[in-house]
């Protein structure tokens, strides 16, 4: 890996670009594991849930 | 780049989601399942003929249901890192220097914006509680979570009075505007309980991230090694 090179030049936008994309697939899996409703889910994440603080009922 | 994310938020997801789950389920799930007993009416404490003792025996490891906690944590965790580990990247290119014990107060800001912020006025529930509409609570969490978050980079990075007094606003409007309540109480679950759940919740919760901070700064700084320095502010 030429690590210099990676972040000194064109990173910045690469880094934007990747740290976006990392944070939406973040909100995707706690929107899945803490929010959605479906009942099958609702059921399997429920301790959690009510453990990490959601809302779940 | 988006690799060297992708494993530092893993890593530090997968492993505190890990030690997250187990230590709900030695402090928070005989809590949750003794609600229960009463959500479910299997006990009253009310106008019950006889007194019901406040020891009861929950608890023991079920192989599915806590199974699926201890996945579910650690996805949630993994998630909560997919989210932080960008931030902290972004922190980095403007000069913040990202190590493990850096990390920590991450995680002590992460807290504070995913589980004390909305948790102040939507107390972490136990089950059997009454409560508002399920969908008109998860708004005023997401926004509340949002403004939290917010508020904690314009602390950590704000550079004026003007950064801080908006960062105060963000923190407080939630709670003065107010959450979603239920019309009446309902709930069967004694107030002890209900009280300890969410003591325990928060607890837990501010071990967990403080752990996933101190990860993911190790992971990240691991990651850059050599190459954070070099990088322009």
């Amino acid at each position: 890996m030429n690590a210099t090179s990676t972040l000194a030049s064109g990173s910045r936008t690469g880094l934007l670009g990747a740290g976006i994309f990392a944070a939406l697939i973040g909100v995707g899996i706690v929107t899945l594991t803490g929010h959605v409703q479906a009942s099958a889910l609702h059921d399997a994440a429920h301790d959690v849930r009510h453990a990490t603080g959601f809302p779940c009922h | 780049m988006f690799t060297r994310i992708l494993t530092s938020a893993l890593f530090a997801g997968a492993a505190t989601g890990l030690i997250a789950a187990l230590l709900q389920l030695v402090f928070v799930q005989p809590v949750l399942l003794h609600a229960e007993l009463y959500e479910s009416g299997e006990l009253v404490h009310f106008g019950a003929a006889s007194a019901v003792p406040a020891e009861q025996a929950v608890g023991g490891f079920s192989p599915v249901r806590d199974g699926l906690s201890i996945v579910f944590t650690m996805l949630i965790y993994s998630g909560y890192a997919l989210i932080l580990v960008p931030l902290m990247a972004l922190a980095q290119g403007r000069g913040a220097r990202i190590t493990a014990r850096a990390g920590l107060i991450w995680g002590v800001c992460g807290f504070v914006a995913v589980h004390f912020a909305p948790g102040l006025t939507l107390a972490p529930e136990v089950p059997g509680v009454a409560a508002a509409d399920v969908g008109a609570r998860q708004v005023w969490w997401v926004l509340t979570v949002v403004a939290a978050a917010a508020a904690m980079w314009l602390i950590g990075f704000g550079k004026s009075w003007l950064h801080w007094g908006a960062a105060a606003v963000l923190l407080i409007a939630p709670h003065a505007i107010g959450a979603p309540e239920p019309e009446v109480f309902t709930g069967p679950v004694p107030t002890e309980i209900g009280a300890l759940f969410a003591a325990r919740a928060l607890g837990i919760g501010m071990a967990a991230w403080v752990v996933l901070g101190g990860f993911a700064g190790y992971f990240w700084a691991r990651e850059t090694a050599g190459q954070g320095a070099a990088q322009p502010a």
